[in-house]
């Protein structure tokens, strides 16, 4: 590093302790980052599509994911370079706004990198390349939503949704049932989205597993469920037409929050603290058994005592229901959460049609489910699977769907996938490039080479010759001037999207395609990398 | 131009072909592992822990060595997972899922280097899955209705199950205890509700189930020894000092005096609580926690028996036999359901006492009793039993079953063949070996047996080609016979399981084409 000197000849430090630091400056910067940057998509690339790959990553307490979702991989990789942990915060972003397309955004984002390495080598200036970039990816969003196509649906015609989440779960390993899981997917996101707003709150879908049975017993409950059971072995297992009591008080005397001792220095004291004591007790208990609730859910645990009186007077209870799925409960039952027993009313409790516990397999494993609700807006998806990490997988993949499903409502325009929306992009950035005077058309047309990767991804993790199967579907797209002809993956026999149902939503594509370019724009402007050298 | 590292330090990547080599090896040396241990001849592992007394297990059974085992392949943990789920499920037939799910692998290997795409074998063992469980569920026997017979096909269950464990000397005697202790359970699966007792001494034919129920505990001193037409309250409550649970409460005081007198008053609320207790008009008391030396006395000057420091499952089970409800207050004595029995007495086995409840009324829980010469034994043994426990009471909901031997495998194998000829494509590659993974399975139990298995699996699919045959392996005449005329059948339940499982891990580690490894967490240096 060159040293600097002030007027009088001494040498200024600009750096503390230079000689312990790395530092990359200008082409060398960004070459080393535009591979780190590619290095991190390569891993990423087998794993696009119906015929992708999985990755299998072990943790560092030796725990083993097996995941195809892109946003998972990254995460669980231990990464340490600058820049790939750009891209790993690329596709969370990608999973939190959208929640689906994590794999096909780094991709992408892979894809620009590399055609900017060639525009650099041409010696065009890195800036003008960002530039260009940010140009061609405006036109690509432009022509996105002109091809993007409106679906009309309701609550009883939701066929549409049903297609979309498919075409997301079918690269996921849960293929072999996407049907029946598309269908809960999107029966749940219906039964708690507002049509009228337009929106979806997605915490009050609940998705719940156990491992055991097969991934075709996955099922819908109209409900919540429950991983606890009854707090007295006798009590009933089932409750119809329950009245539910939720409390957030514990079954216990009192503990006030200001510190104060009971001094007992009299027998006398003793007897009546005793008493107390037991009339306390029956109170709580009385308390719920006089605004006629049949089942009681409490946050805290009981004490003894009180677990047998209640059991006594034919109170069922459900103790040490954690904080989130009391909110469910509340919100299923139309009930409210009563922090005091004084405050506890008819009017605060819950409905609920029915209420049983289930037992599972050998082990002594049962479950509550909380059916027929007076306000069904809360709803569990109940995953089971043959191993662990085939319901954690099954978990991540229902969430994409019903991020997808939510999109949908949100915004009801789709774009065809299969890498028809990228190549219809992909020509129409390729036609506006000879628009545009100056450097950036070079850069354009890269975006546009780089567009082609996604699709060319897909073929080549489907077994088909990449660049042929690429051109003959450009050409046909470009005859027939029709948006639908995407990458045969599943060898149907026919490139129309349209008859292979194969769907994406609009504002997915949208984002990756902008997130893409906005990082790659980020890593492309870095000219200097100054870090720690190890030792 | 370098590339700089993406990865922390230790971690490590391995892509396409190593990945995948490192996972099909990794499975398939777990299942080679417990290979040796399938079948009715199959050999037993000895476990050494590496804690502390570096106890020893010996066992048969594929899920307790699997977990027991310390592995770093992740491919391996796949099926060490399906295997305990297996164990959590249905109970059984945790070796045979690894053992499949291994010889999926071991083909899916071969297909492989012949250059099929994974996929494709995934898409083939699907169907071909799909297709065995068909076959299956086509022959399945269903004796329901029928009592009598259903009591045998469970008999019969319970022997096939026993006869490859430690059991398999006593296995009539054992499956019929198993099976009396189900029917006990009157469809319920809580299997909580059985209890094992383990005495060490006596042999395993000296082991018994009883139609009372046996608590593991010695009567207070002084108390009656034999109590007839008991009434029995079982309690959770606490007989020492009775706490003041009002927080923040202590006691203060100024004089020696106070103490007495305080104490004095401690000592009249256990006497009142003691007298509460009476007054349910009982003579057996029975405790969850401890009854200190005060009540205890109180209690055999009432002439009541008491039961100190049940366990909680004791006190459930206990609950459950009886018919009485666990109480912890005891205010209302009219309405506290007590519990009854015909007799208590003081048993010995071998050199303990215990309490023996008989006559109950319920009855829905139940005592087996286990002898046999070590603890090793007796271990072992108590797996044994539980397999065939819980196989049984997942047949009682789901009553279905198969023939053994060797026989669901032949005629899924049968099936899965013909599909393969049917399937046009690469795919038919996979189905066919498949088919070959399932016949694996006779192969290894005829290979255990020190049976010449390419001759007897070739016979047998031999048999197999003619309609409704019921062929298996006999291993103990060592020949191909008629599987219903000897007794050996299974749970279609366990089966399924078995199918299903194996195929969703060998479809989920096929699926894997990178591996990558983080760094393993350090562990704080204590110095």
């Amino acid at each position: 590093m060159a040293l600097a000197f002030d007027e009088f000849g001494r040498p200024f430090i600009i750096l503390r302790e230079q000689d312990q630091k790395t530092r990359l400056r200008g082409i060398d910067a960004q070459k080393a980052n535009i591979a780190a940057g590619k290095a991190v998509a390569r891993i990423l690339r087998s794993s696009l599509g119906p015929k992708g790959m999985d990755k299998m990553l072990q943790g560092p307490d030796g725990d083993v994911t097996i995941t195809n979702d892109g946003a998972t991989i990254l995460e669980q990789m231990d990464v340490d370079n600058q820049i790939a942990k750009l891209m790993v915060e690329l596709s969370r972003s990608q999973d939190y706004e959208i929640g689906d397309g994590t794999t096909g955004v780094v991709v992408m984002a892979g894809a620009l990198l590399e055609q900017a390495e060639r525009q650099l080598d041409r010696g065009i200036h890195p800036i003008r390349v960002a530039e260009g970039y940010e140009m061609a990816s405006r036109v690509a969003v432009e022509h996105l939503e002109r091809i993007s196509q409106k679906f009309e649906f309701d609550n009883d015609n939701y066929e549409p949704l049903v297609q979309t989440c498919m075409t997301t779960l079918s690269s996921k390993i849960v293929n072999r049932c996407k049907r029946s899981l598309a269908e809960i997917a999107v029966k749940a996101v219906l039964a708690v989205a507002d049509l009228e707003r337009k929106d979806v709150n997605l915490d009050l879908i609940k998705i719940e597993g156990k491992v055991g049975g097969n991934l075709e017993d996955t099922e819908l409950i109209y409900g919540i469920l429950v991983d606890k059971d009854m707090s007295h072995p006798q009590m009933p297992k089932q409750i119809e037409d329950a009245h539910i009591a939720i409390l957030t008080c514990p079954f216990e005397p009192p503990k006030p929050k200001t510190k104060h001792k009971v001094d007992i220095d009299t027998v006398e004291k003793f007897e009546t603290l005793r008493k107390q004591e037991q009339q306390y007790f029956d109170e709580m208990v009385q308390k719920c058994k006089d605004v006629g609730a049949t089942l009681v859910i409490c946050q805290w645990g009981f004490d003894d005592e009180a677990n047998h009186l209640l059991m006594h007077r034919n109170l069922p209870a459900v103790r040490w229901v954690g904080g989130v799925e009391l909110e469910l409960i509340a919100i299923a039952t139309g009930g409210r959460i009563v922090p005091r027993f004084q405050e506890l009313t008819a009017e605060k409790l819950g409905k609920a049609g029915m209420v049983r516990e289930k037992s599972f397999g050998t082990t002594k494993e049962r479950m509550l489910y909380i059916e027929h609700c007076a306000n069904s807006k809360a709803v569990t998806i109940f995953i089971r699977g043959g191993n662990k990490m085939m319901i954690e997988e099954t978990k991540r993949s229902i969430h994409d769907a019903l991020c997808v499903a939510r999109n949908l409502i949100r915004n009801k325009s789709i774009v065809y996938g299969g890498g028809a929306a990228e190549i219809a992009c992909s020509l129409a950035v390729d036609a506006a490039a000879d628009k545009y005077p100056g450097v950036e058309q070079y850069a354009i047309r890269a975006f546009a080479e780089a567009l082609d990767s996604v699709p060319m991804a897909l073929a080549e993790n489907s077994g088909l010759q990449p660049i042929e199967t690429l051109s003959a579907v450009k050409s046909q797209q470009l005859k027939e001037n029709i948006p639908f002809y995407g990458i045969d993956c599943n060898d149907v026999g026919t490139n129309d999207m349209r008859e292979q149902n194969v769907f994406e939503t609009l504002i997915g594509k949208q984002q990756q395609i902008l997130l893409a370019t906005q990082v790659v724009k980020m890593i492309l402007k870095i000219d200097d990398v100054i870090s720690n050298s190890e030792y | 131009m370098p590339i700089d590292k993406i990865f922390k330090d230790d971690a490590s990547e391995e892509k396409g072909e190593r990945a995948r080599m490192a996972s099909f090896i990794g499975a398939m040396a777990v299942a080679d592992l417990v290979k040796s241990t399938l079948g009715p001849k199959g050999m037993d592992k000895i476990l050494q822990s590496t804690g502390r007394g570096h106890s020893v297990t010996v066992t048969n059974d594929g899920a307790t060595i699997l977990k027991s085992l310390h592995i770093d392949n992740p491919a391996a943990k796949v099926l060490v997972d399906i295997s305990k789920v297996q164990d959590d499920e249905v109970g059984d037939g945790t070796t045979s899922v690894v053992v499949l799910a291994g010889e999926l692998l071991r083909e899916a290997e071969k297909l492989v280097t012949s250059k099929i795409h994974p996929m494709t074998i995934i898409a083939g063992y699907r169907m071909a899955a799909e297709c065995a469980r068909d076959a299956l569920l086509k022959r399945v026997i269903d004796n329901k209705e029928n009592a009598e017979k259903f009591r045998s096909d469970l008999m019969k269950i319970a022997m096939t199950t026993l006869c490859s464990k430690i059991l398999s000397q006593d296995k009539e005697h054992f499956a019929e205890m198993a099976v009396d202790a189900v029917f006990r359970l009157k469809g319920s699966t809580n299997l909580e509700a059985i209890q094992i007792i383990k005495k060490p001494g006596g042999s395993l034919r000296d082991s018994f189930l009883d139609e009372g129920f046996i608590l593991d505990k010695k009567i207070g001193i002084g108390q009656p020894k034999r109590i007839e037409n008991a009434k029995i309250l079982v309690a959770n409550t606490a007989m020492d000092t009775d706490k003041v649970k009002i927080y923040g409460a202590r006691v203060r005081v100024d004089s020696m005096a106070k103490v007495a007198q305080i104490e004095g008053a401690e000592k009249e609320k256990m006497k009142d609580k003691v007298n509460k207790i009476l007054a349910h008009g009982i003579n057996c008391f029975v405790n969850r926690q401890l009854i200190y030396n005060f009540p205890e006395e109180l209690f055999a000057d009432a002439g009541v028996l008491a039961i100190e420091h049940a366990d909680f499952e004791g006190i459930e089970r206990l609950g459950l036999v009886t018919g009485g409800e666990i109480a912890s207050t005891f205010d209302n004595p009219e309405s506290v359901k007590l519990g009854h029995c015909k007799l208590i007495e003081e048993i010995m086995i071998g050199e303990d006492k215990l309490i023996h409840f008989s006559g109950v009324e319920m009855g829905q829980a139940c005592s087996i009793v286990l002898r046999g010469a070590s603890h090793h034994v007796l271990d072992e043994a108590e797996r044994s039993l539980h397999d065939a426990l819980c196989v049984l009471s997942q047949t009682v909901n789901d009553s279905r079953v198969l023939l053994g031997g060797g026989w669901p495998e032949m005629v899924m194998a049968k099936e899965v063949d013909e599909l393969a000829r049917k399937t046009a494509g690469k795919k038919s590659h996979a189905i066919e070996a498949f088919s070959r993974a399932l016949v694996a399975i006779p192969t290894t139990i005829a290979d255990n047996a020190g049976l010449d298995s390419a001759e007897l699996v070739a016979q047998l699919r031999a048999e197999h080609h003619n309609e409704g045959c019921n062929a298996g392996i006999d291993v103990i005449s060592g020949a191909v016979g008629d599987m219903e005329e000897r007794g050996i059948y299974e749970a279609f339940k366990v089966k399924q399981a078995v199918l299903l499982s194996a195929t969703e891990a060998a479809e989920m580690i096929l699926r894997v084409d990178e591996i990558i490894t983080c760094a393993p967490r350090r562990r704080e240096d204590r110095m």
